[in-house]
């Protein structure tokens, strides 16, 4: 494989931006190729700014590197300036460690992270020159992989994959990496790639769509059969049971440019059980699973000590839960001078607010929390248990702490949600701005509004999403609301990418004709507001004769077959339908850390177990656990098969839910 | 106590942009462990001052920047600096010399540098042919170009910043430019400055940039000129190439 760099040197003088186009990263790799090793690409489907940082690619880049029989190296999707150059000049996406043409590697591994990437998706495999119809590919063409949490409903671009995988990466893309391995070997003769796919979908964890067939009745999908009696009529996810095990990325890529999250990550803990019935990300990574409080100070001296960052953010979908996080924040203030630590992902209470206090020393100008919705009602039927005192205190103690902004998200188009729900997020927003004012005059509240687009694998999965006329009518509704109240400053997100994102969201296969239809005529970086044009999907979805009613908008029944149906995230499907009939009767479900299991099927179906440790729910009490604790309280809590030492913080000490008393 | 550093960017990091190499700055310092002053106030700064920006994709031998340590270092720890920075530093950036800055030098970088020499490989025409652009440009009066500063367009005289601009002896005369023809010239930076690209609008509409590379900054000093900090003895022999490598 010979390098594209001198034809591409000279395009780059042409282009924005074109450090994000060089590799050179402090953390990036020179593998060396050999013909027995599996060489990997990894990719990103947007911008190298909002590519690089993504941790799960940087995880697997270690991994592999590491490997005596894999390489692997990055690509990112260029820019339109640079496509246009590529296209013009005919030079190939590269990729950034060798600048090789992406064309040569064994695998194209994408992670798919976000619905509005897909046409990105398509048209780097086409500058790849490798033909976007997994069908057309050649047998020694590179594979086309695909993993990250959109996985969970793959069927969209079914048509254009090879095969997905679901679930934690970490042990599997070894276990590709074999089977490939002795493909490569092989020379991947003529005939040879419907085999290696078919020993792929034998992988836990893998799916190879072109292994199942897929029947329908007019627009209703009925069936989904493997092909094979070897090829499973079910595909888990997989997970890893302890983070642990995995302390990577250990050489966090550390840009030459600016690039989103641009700051050292350590992740703390994956999954999470506070049941957030719209959140798809807490429900397919459960259970839960902390890395020990000392392994994560390690990981974060080592890495500021390394990149010479001066921000590190520790990751999870809620890390203010982490077991002893204040005294983990206040190990890295005391051993790293200037140095702000942040917390994504805030819960909303006082306690909250005071290990932001603690690590926000300068620069307070702005916090954020997510109660999501506006009534207590509606927070009910999303099991987002936050009640008003619990917000108003914690906005009370931000601008008592010196915070001079406070942003509030928030959710529209949620199930049940009435015009009373809806205007309650501009009175919750008001009320928080008459907080500020009592500690300063100019205190201002910003309500960040999206439409709610319902995800596979949650229990809201089989609601009509609003359409765009409703969305864009609470939209003016809020509007008007907060125009009249000072102080209240409104975002919202443009409801016709809402609509396509619930399209790609659940579809089925038959829309990945659309997905196709909309690269064919231009439509990359459909992220980008100013790249979106909801006119071209529009065509596509007429052109290919389908309803985005029938997908979008329509209500689900329980025993409909939904298009993932033979995929699992662990949960059990029934768990979910009943999840979602308590969401109608606006009942809660409680944190399961803490209360007894309710059986969702993700620790049991896995023989894995949450690794917490600490028997406490964190102090600051019952938002979102449902439960009404004092701060700090300790409560009986059943999953645990022995007390906690009385330090608490270091052993990773659970036992399986299933086998509590 | 105020440092200066000299540091080259050439290679593939010649496409990251001024403000990142400040951000790689910042980032080296404390990989290094030197305790760098920080600005006062709402959102404190690392006090890096930075001299004359690089365009992006230009190389250059010769980049400064002055750094305000917390702690006075003492010749040992000095000498010991570059070799350690340019161990900290993006493959293709290295810190070729450092220099205490006395205490009486007031002038920032950007003020007190009056010209730079650069290497400038060009594309589109014959060395005889660049030859006769650039006695053309010398032999002129004036030279004007026009360009926009805040919204409004001027007609500047660019002449008086051309100290001087000559074909290279190593450039192939005669040969096609696709090979590029190598000039080299010393250009004034006060009060305004003459941007590369300019200059080579400037030899006429057949010129392309092929590459471009800062080659020395210098100081007018007393009827001569200095750079702000010479080369290190001990800096790599590379660092003195006067050519940047095409």
């Amino acid at each position: 494989m010979s390098t594209v760099w001198p034809l591409l040197e000279p395009l780059l003088a042409r282009v924005e931006r074109p450090a994000r186009y060089i590799g050179c990263e402090d953390g990036a790799q020179t593998p060396v190729h050999a013909p027995h090793k599996v060489a990997w690409l990894l990719l990103y489907p947007d911008t190298y700014e909002v590519g690089l940082p993504n941790q799960g690619l940087q995880i697997l880049y270690e991994i592999l590197n590491e490997r005596d029989d894999a390489v692997a190296e990055r690509s990112y999707a260029p820019w339109t300036d640079l496509e246009a150059e590529l296209r013009t000049h005919r030079v190939p996406l590269f990729s950034l460690e060798n600048h090789l043409p992406a064309g040569r590697f064994d695998v194209l591994a994408f992670n798919l992270s976000a619905e509005l990437t897909y046409t990105n998706l398509l048209n780097c495999v086409d500058l790849a020159g490798v033909p976007v119809r997994a069908e057309h590919r050649a047998d020694d063409a590179p594979l086309v992989i695909a993993g990250g949490h959109c996985t969970y409903n793959p069927e969209p671009l079914a048509d254009f994959v090879d095969a997905f995988v679901l679930g934690d990466g970490e042990e599997v893309v070894s276990e590709i990496t074999e089977v490939l391995a002795g493909w490569k070997r092989a020379g991947k003769p003529s005939g040879s790639r419907s085999a290696v796919l078919r020993e792929l979908a034998a992988v836990p964890g893998v799916y190879v769509p072109s292994m199942y067939d897929v029947h329908y009745d007019g627009p209703a999908l009925v069936a989904m059969q493997p092909r094979y009696p070897d090829v499973p009529a079910l595909v888990e996810k997989r997970t890893i049971t302890s983070l642990e095990d995995w302390p990577y990325p250990r050489n966090q890529l550390i840009p030459l440019t600016e690039v989103v999250h641009d700051r050292l990550n350590v992740e703390v803990f994956r999954g999470c059980t506070r049941g957030c019935r719209f959140c798809q990300a807490g429900m397919i990574t459960r259970p839960v699973r902390e890395r020990s409080a000392e392994q994560v100070r390690t990981m974060v001296a080592n890495g500021l000590k390394r990149s010479g960052y001066d921000e590190v953010t520790l990751t999870s979908l809620s890390t203010a839960d982490f077991s002893g996080v204040a005294d983990v924040v206040s190990d890295i203030m005391g051993f790293a001078d200037n140095v702000s630590v942040s917390l994504p992902s805030l819960r909303v209470d006082a306690f909250t607010v005071g290990i932001a206090a603690q690590l926000q020393q300068a620069r307070r100008s702005g916090l954020t929390f997510a109660p999501e919705a506006g009534t207590w009602r509606m927070r009910q039927v999303i099991n987002k248990l936050i009640r008003e005192e619990d917000l108003y205190a914690a906005v009370d103690a931000a601008f008592s702490n010196g915070w001079r902004r406070v942003k509030l998200y928030f959710l529209t188009g949620l199930p049940t949600e009435t015009d009373e729900d809806t205007l309650g997020i501009t009175e919750l927003a008001r009320n928080c701005v008459a907080i500020g004012q009592r500690h300063q005059r100019g205190a201002s509240v910003t309500a960040s509004v999206g439409g709610f687009v319902p995800k596979p694998f949650t229990p809201f999965q089989w609601f009509g999403q609003n359409t765009v006329a409703e969305l864009e009518r609470k939209i003016s509704m809020l509007r008007s609301d907060a125009s009249k109240s000072r102080g209240v400053q409104l975002r919202w997100h443009d409801p016709k990418a809402t609509l396509i994102e619930g399209l790609m969201s659940r579809g089925d296969r038959r829309v990945g004709r659309v997905i196709e239809h909309v690269w064919r005529a231009g439509g990359t970086f459909q992220e980008w507001t100013e790249h979106f044009q909801l006119g071209r999907w529009l065509d596509a979805l007429a052109e290919a004769g389908l309803q985005a009613d029938w997908y979008v908008h329509r209500h689900r029944s329980e025993h409909e077959l939904l298009p993932w149906d033979h995929l699992s995230a662990g949960l059990h499907k029934d768990f979910l339908w009943q999840d979602w009939q308590d969401a109608l009767a606006e009942v809660g479900l409680p944190d399961c850390r803490w209360t007894p299991c309710y059986d969702c099927g993700a620790c049991t179906g896995y023989g894995v177990e949450h690794v917490v440790a600490s028997a406490m729910p964190p102090a600051g009490g019952s938002q979102g656990t449902g439960q009404d604790l004092d701060s700090g309280h300790i409560v009986p809590v059943s999953l645990l098969g022995r007390k906690p030492s009385p330090s608490g913080a270091t052993a990773a000490a659970a036992t399986a839910a299933g086998g509590a008393p | 106590m105020r440092v200066r550093a000299r540091f080259s960017k050439v290679g593939k990091v010649r496409f990251v942009s001024h403000r990142d190499v400040a951000r790689v700055w910042e980032r080296t310092l404390r990989r290094v462990e030197i305790p760098v002053a920080y600005s006062g106030g709402f959102s404190p700064r690392p006090r890096l001052h930075f001299g004359l920006a690089l365009s992006v994709g230009h190389e250059s031998m010769a980049e400064y920047l002055d750094i305000d340590m917390v702690n006075p270092m003492d010749d040992a720890e000095l000498s010991a600096l570059p070799a350690r920075l340019s161990d900290a530093l993006p493959a293709g950036m290295a810190c070729s010399a450092v220099a205490v800055v006395a205490d009486g030098d007031k002038l920032s970088l950007q003020e007190a540098v009056t010209s730079c020499t650069w290497a400038f490989v060009l594309d589109g025409g014959t060395g005889r042919e660049a030859e006769a652009a650039v006695a053309a440009l010398l032999a002129a009066e004036t030279v004007t170009v026009t360009r926009e500063r805040k919204g409004k367009t001027h007609t500047d005289d660019i002449r008086p910043y051309v100290r001087s601009l000559e074909l290279d002896a190593a450039s192939p005369l005669g040969q096609d430019a696709g090979t590029g023809v190598l000039l080299r010239g010393e250009i004034g930076t006060q009060p305004r400055g003459l941007r590369p690209v300019e200059l080579i609008g400037a030899l006429g509409p057949q010129w392309r940039e092929h590459r471009v590379c800062r080659l020395a900054q210098w100081i007018d000093h007393e009827g001569g000129r200095r750079e702000p900090l010479p080369l290190a003895d001990d800096a790599p022999s590379w660092q003195r190439t006067t050519a940047c490598a095409t």
